[in-house]
């Protein structure tokens, strides 16, 4: 590990030679700043997209067609809540206080994956994410594993080890959609036609637009470049649906023999970059949301505090 | 010491150890804010044991733990690197002498 000794170069030069070697770095040690910035910037957007991330989904959970169908559907929220939690722990580690944290996302300073603001319209919508969305998230996730950082990386061992439910739930109900009636078909179809653009810019832009790329690839957050997981994501999910009997709707998709890979049509970067500015189609509705359950779960946390201090001067008076 | 939430500041900081099994040691699962103890036991079930993770849990102020400093690793492991023979790998025996 590095630690303070020396000139600030000298101990850049060792940090970059020590994660090169693929050691960890743990919250004592020293670290560049830019590095720590990088971490609390990602990790932080990390924790407020599997918050948001429960919007979408949740708006389903009264209207599930099954009493299994909402039970795995409640199981999958509340483990979203527990991923941001997890995260938001991880970045606390780095200096970052929670409300600070909690502070910017509601204040649209942070930002999180633009992917949560696409409105749920119908019930495929709900197999649709956990397919698409969590099956893009677990191609992302996997290699944070690997993650430079100690406390980033075990907990995204944690979430990966949750994840895999996600998407197979989510695949599952498509599945019984696609076998269904041809208006479960239609609505399976309907939602992969919706969700399946928004899901290939999950992994951000392409490589010759990522600045940060390079210098986050040497420090090892990151270890693959956009655009490689973007095409394992594709290949993995063109034969899913053609497993599920339906069509991605992309008419220049087409299979290159020599390469061996999926080849997609162009992405529309500018919605890309609309969403993330935050005009998506559910922007306003999602942030709204977050800070309402905050203002209105103001009184529960005051009276908790209360409580707490009630209950230790009760404690303390016994003793006495 | 802060292991109560106080009026002006946020919830303070536990850290959560969990049995897994009886008979093995609690180990360091995470953190999390609660605004007592007792809230940070039930936090902690639903954040970190949702799929039989635990049999018991501790929750520890994180205030209330010393930890050893990174610059003072050298000095405290390794004077044990050049103690061998410490290990039993570090002795010859004769091959037919048996529970040695």
């Amino acid at each position: 590990m590095v630690h303070e000794a020396g000139s600030s170069d000298e101990m850049r030069e060792r940090f970059d030679a020590w994660v090169a070697a693929e050691n960890k770095v743990e919250p004592q040690d020293w670290m560049p700043e830019g590095y720590r910035k990088t971490l609390v910037r990602q990790i932080s957007q990390h924790a407020h997209s599997e918050i948001i991330g429960m919007q979408p989904e949740g708006n389903w959970i009264t209207r599930a067609p099954s009493l299994r169908r909402k039970a795995i559907l409640l199981a999958k929220v509340q483990d979203e809540a527990g991923h941001g939690l997890y995260l938001y722990s991880a970045a606390e580690t780095l200096n970052v206080s929670r409300d600070q944290m909690e502070a910017d996302l509601m204040s649209g300073k942070a930002k999180y994956s633009s992917i949560f603001n696409y409105p749920t319209l119908t019930w495929a919508d709900v197999g649709a994410i956990g397919w698409l969305v969590d099956g893009a998230a677990i191609v992302n996730q996997i290699p944070l594993c690997r993650c430079s950082y100690g406390p980033y990386a075990r907990a995204m061992i944690r979430v990966c080890k949750e994840e895999s439910f996600h998407q197979r739930q989510g695949f599952e109900l498509m599945m019984a959609l696609s076998q269904g009636t041809a208006e479960q078909k239609a609505m399976a179809q309907d939602a992969l036609n919706r969700w399946w653009w928004p899901a290939v810019q999950m992994f951000g832009p392409p490589d010759n637009d990522s600045p940060h790329s390079a210098q986050n690839m040497a420090w090892k957050i990151k270890r693959f470049s956009n655009d490689d997981l973007r095409q394992k994501f594709i290949d993995m999910t063109v034969k899913q649906a053609q497993a599920l009997d339906l069509e991605i709707p992309d008419p220049d998709l087409k299979y290159n023999e020599e390469t061996g890979h999926w080849e997609i049509g162009e992405i529309d970067w500018d919605e890309f970059w609309a969403v993330v500015k935050g005009h998506g189609p559910a922007s306003r509705q999602r942030m709204a949301n977050k800070r309402n359950a905050h203002a209105d779960g103001a009184w529960v946390r005051e009276a908790a505090v209360a409580f707490a201090q009630k209950e230790r001067a009760r404690a303390q008076k016994a003793a006495a | 010491m802060s292991d109560i939430a106080t009026d002006n500041g946020g919830w303070p900081l536990f850290e959560v150890f969990i049995r897994s099994k009886q008979g093995l040691s609690h180990v360091h699962a995470g953190s999390l804010h609660a605004a007592d103890a007792k809230m940070a036991i039930e936090n902690a079930r639903d954040v970190y044991t949702r799929r039989n993770e635990g049999t018991s849990i501790w929750v520890v102020p994180s205030e209330a733990i010393s930890a050893s400093a990174p610059e003072d690793k050298g000095a405290l492991f390794d004077p044990a690197d050049s103690k061998i023979y410490r290990h039993p790998t570090f002795y010859t025996v004769p091959d037919d002498v048996e529970c040695l």
